[in-house]
């Protein structure tokens, strides 16, 4: 069975494009709203990328960025400058 | 919707936390350096002695042979608690990194005279070693220090120290077209490059000293107060007639730092020798082994760099200034030189 | 823009940061890092870290001046606004008085313990990821000093954290927790406080409770506590990553490594059982009942990275089944303790409403109406006729965990769970296995406790009655202790409502 990695944002302005590129590049990720935060779960692996964002927000995005709207997470990291990725091996 | 606060007795109950009106005397508005910097620390009742050092409470005032009735006499002229010194290092930052944006975007680089950008690099990216281990001797500092007053300027410090190590780095990488081989070479000067080994050595002795107070000494003073002025004025200074002005636009970051960073030492070297003859003449003692290993490790970099340019003879004179410049700061600060 | 390309990422990391350390000589490597091998942890290459957040200075600096420049905006406009007003209930804030007195202090510890760290590892990698921690702990303990300093004006049993800190009973509990960490070797604080705390534990502190603290207007504890969470993500990577790094660099270290998690999850989850009584009991409108948290936090998320851990040789830690079945009983438990020696606390505690019960009754349906609820409404009985109850008997406490007795057994959820180990001629006392175990593996360390009730006998408390003692806690009493109902803080906050209402009305 394969286990869920997590992801939780807060829910501001900084944080709606990253759950919008999450979501469209994860189409297995699921999302719950709770009081002013977002958990995203996504079965296996999750990635956030880094051009998906920058589209959204019309500037280039760095993705160290994402550390100012991030809550926690579960699973293994790797990030670079293209992506942010959560996975369990 | 809206309510009218006025119809409301809203009045404060008290202005500030008790431990900071029992410090000051009065319950009077605090400022936010002082609720978050005095009294923080746990002092009484710890639980377990740490296993790796059982002669020893988990906070202990018995780390350092400087004795004081108190202390939290350690104010930060700088009043930096985390967040206005984060913004005060973002801003000199934001400035280094217009600076390097225009060195590189103008090509300013080669202006400066070849055989000065080949010198600076060979003694400004070995640099970065030393403030490495400024950075591990502050953080000595922050983990044994007493009082969150040391301890927080301590890790800001610290963190200065891995930030400026960092900067040293850059510089390499743009004297290296971003390939490295300028920090391997320093890297190998550093370990083993003869003019280095002194410094090296005395940096290494420093991580083994056990009394954080002399750590103090040793590095922010003795140290600092020699190398800082050296490199970072004297040197500089020596590149100016070779064009090496695009050079200073980069290394500006460490001239302010010197001069905002000299304060807070200044303030807690001040405190510590006016607490009493015995500390006077413990940190004066500290002073003199350490003011004089530093003029020691500092002469045969100065020969070595003046000598590169045909300055050689300047050597001598110019660790001579700096040593009488830390001299006289360290009478004004109440010490036996 | 024309620029050049930007070098990587890894490699600018690489480069500025992993670089700067050399192998000493002058002074041997053991001198300069004497604490990384006396645990028995054996690492053969300390450059097989992979550092998983390449934050250079420069980087850290702005990004973490951007989040302060918020969060300080926020404190700013709460203070002005009188932004206390806009909270649920003042019984609200006794889940913030026991914060600052019991977890910001372990803020601070935890900025000096990762500067020892950030001093004493011998790998940069991992040196420069506890540095960079100690610099947020030290930001973590300020922002809430900072934050809750707008509460303390206003409202009782914030004034003196830090002295009650250093001495009420119950505050020993997270106190004795954190030095105990800080009394271990390096590895062992790692896998205590990154691993166990920070990866496996931390969600259950921070993300309900400051989830809870938006739902209850408290737009200041909420906006420091996930301006917290944001540095907590690289806190809890470093956890992560140091329990792989053991464990792949030698096979001995496993066992080592297996029985820090059984202590540490256990010593985490006693801790947190104030937690659960703060989210069942505390927060006037709930955001999830504790039970409904472990199961998110701990059997989902903290099954998922055991599962991932097993290739290592790594077991879900021991008594976690415990932990499972007592998910429905230990926030009531705990709540029970409070209950009877609120007049000994720096906080309030109440008669729950029939609101809440109803509440609690449906999140618990096989404990509450059965074994909690009688109790609730006997005790409401009582203040009802005018006779709180005060337990006025000193507790027993557990030498380890330091909670006074008031866990059940196992299997038996009537029965306090009792247990006893003798050592050095005398008998000490446990509220679990998990903690007696604890104590059976270092008892030289664990008689060190500082154990609030027995210090109060011994006479090193300010004297022998009870009044003495709190007033050697600094607490105000009549004001800061004792029930919310009829408490100056309740008249006082019915007050402001009545004064808002008339006008909001209009």
């Amino acid at each position: 069975m394969t286990r869920n990695v997590s992801i939780t944002l807060q829910n501001t302005a900084d944080a709606r494009p990253i759950i919008e590129a999450i979501t469209e590049d994860n189409p297995e990720a699921t999302v719950a709203d709770f009081p002013s935060m977002v958990k995203i779960d996504c079965p296996g692996r999750l990635v956030v990328k880094q051009d998906s964002v920058s589209e959204r927000i019309g500037r280039e995005w760095d993705v160290q960025e994402l550390h100012l709207s991030l809550i926690t997470l579960s699973g293994n990291i790797d990030e670079d400058d293209d992506q942010f990725v959560l996975a369990w091996t | 919707m809206s309510f009218q606060i006025k119809t409301l007795d809203i009045e404060p109950r008290r202005q500030t936390f008790a431990y900071i009106a029992r410090r000051f005397g009065a319950d009077r508005p605090a400022s936010r350096y002082e609720e978050a910097t005095y009294d923080v620390q746990a002092r009484t009742n710890f639980h377990y002695r740490p296993i790796w050092a059982p002669e020893y409470e988990i906070h202990d005032e018995n780390r350092t042979a400087v004795v004081m009735a108190d202390w939290y006499v350690f104010k930060d002229p700088r009043q930096f608690y985390y967040a206005t010194y984060n913004q005060s290092r973002a801003a000199m930052n934001q400035v280094l990194d217009g600076n390097f944006d225009t060195v590189e975007e103008r090509g300013m680089l080669a202006r400066v005279a070849p055989e000065w950008l080949a010198t600076a690099k060979a003694y400004l990216v070995p640099l970065r070693h030393y403030e490495w281990g400024a950075n591990m001797n502050n953080f000595t500092i922050a983990d044994y220090g007493y009082g969150t007053q040391i301890t927080s300027a301590a890790a800001f410090h610290a963190a200065d120290r891995l930030g400026m190590a960092q900067v040293l780095g850059r510089i390499g990488l743009l004297l290296d077209d971003q390939t490295g081989a300028s920090l391997d070479e320093g890297h190998a000067a550093w370990t083993d490059g003869a003019e280095w080994q002194d410094l090296r050595r005395a940096v290494e002795d420093m991580f083994v000293v056990e009394d954080w107070f002399e750590v103090f000494v040793a590095q922010n003073l003795a140290m600092d107060g020699i190398l800082h002025p050296l490199v970072f004025d004297h040197f500089d200074a020596a590149g100016q007639a070779h064009n090496g002005a695009p050079l200073s636009m980069l290394t500006g970051f460490m001239v302010d730092w010197f001069k905002d960073s000299s304060r807070w030492v200044d303030a807690v070297i001040k405190a510590a020798a006016q607490e009493s003859d015995a500390n006077r003449a413990l940190l004066s003692g500290w002073y003199a082994t350490w003011s004089a290993r530093a003029v020691q490790v500092a002469r045969p970099l100065a020969d070595r760099v003046l000598g590169d340019v045909g300055m050689g003879e300047g050597a001598e004179a110019a660790v001579a200034t700096v040593a009488e410049q830390l001299n006289a700061r360290a009478r004004k600060l109440g010490l036996d030189v | 823009m024309a620029k050049k390309k930007k070098m990587g990422l890894k490699q600018k990391y690489a480069l500025l940061t992993r670089g700067l350390d050399w192998e000493t000589t002058y002074q041997p490597m053991d001198k300069v890092f004497p604490y990384d091998k006396f645990e028995g942890i054996k690492i053969k290459d300390w450059d097989a870290w992979e550092d998983p957040f390449r934050l250079t200075m420069d980087a850290y600096w702005k990004f973490q001046a951007e989040k302060e420049r918020k969060l300080y905006a926020v404190i700013d406009s709460f203070s002005q606004n009188n932004g206390h007003l806009g909270l649920t209930d003042a019984r609200y804030l006794s889940a913030v008085k026991l914060f600052l007195t019991g977890v910001s202090p372990l803020e601070y510890m935890a900025h000096r313990q990762f500067a020892h760290l950030g001093r004493h590892l011998r790998g940069a990698g991992p040196r420069v990821a506890a540095q960079m921690q100690s610099l947020d702990e030290l930001r973590h303990a300020q922002t809430q000093i900072h934050t809750i300093s707008h509460y303390n004006r206003y409202f009782d049993g914030f004034h003196d954290w830090q002295h009650m800190h250093d001495r009420v009973w119950y505050l020993s509990v997270p106190k004795s927790f954190f030095d105990d960490a800080a009394s271990a070797g390096p590895f062992e604080f790692l896998t205590s406080i990154s691993f166990s705390f920070e990866y496996v534990l931390t969600n259950l502190l921070f993300v309900p409770f400051m989830s809870g603290a938006a739902y209850n207007g408290d737009l200041a504890t909420v906006t420091f506590g996930f301006s917290a969470q944001s540095d907590e993500s690289r806190h809890m990577t470093l956890g992560l990553e140091v329990i792989k790094f053991m464990l792949e660099q030698d096979e001995g270290n496993v066992p080592i490594v297996q029985r820090w998690i059984d202590k540490w999850f256990w010593r985490g989850y006693r801790l947190l059982s104030l937690v659960g009584m703060m989210m069942d009991y505390m927060l006037p409108k709930k955001i999830m009942s504790w039970q409904e948290a472990w199961e998110m936090y701990f059997e989902e998320q903290g099954g998922a990275l055991f599962e991932d851990l097993a290739r290592y040789g790594i077991r879900p830690p021991k008594y976690h089944d415990v932990a499972s079945k007592e998910k429905d009983r230990i926030s009531h438990e705990v709540w029970a303790i409070f209950y009877q020696y609120t007049h000994a606390a720096g906080f309030h505690t109440w008669d729950v409403d029939e609101a809440h019960k109803a509440w609690l009754s449906e999140k618990y349906p096989n404990t509450f109406d059965k074994l909690y609820r009688p109790r609730l409404e006997m005790w409401k009985g009582m203040a009802d006729a005018g006779n709180r109850f005060y337990n006025n008997a000193l507790p027993q406490l557990c030498t380890t965990c330091q909670i006074p007795m008031g866990f059940t057994e196992p299997d038996d959820p009537s029965t306090i769970c009792f247990r006893s180990s003798e050592y050095g001629g005398d008998t000490y006392h446990f509220c679990s296995d998990g903690c007696k175990d604890i104590f059976d593996h270092e008892p030289e360390k664990y008689v060190q406790s500082w154990l609030p009730v027995h210090q109060i006998y011994q006479g090193n408390c300010g004297g022998a009655s009870v009044e003495d003692v709190l007033k050697w806690y600094h607490l105000n009493l009549g004001t800061d202790n004792m029930a919310y109902e009829g408490s100056p803080e309740q008249k006082l906050w019915s007050q402001w409502m009545a004064g808002r209402h008339p006008v909001a009305a209009e």
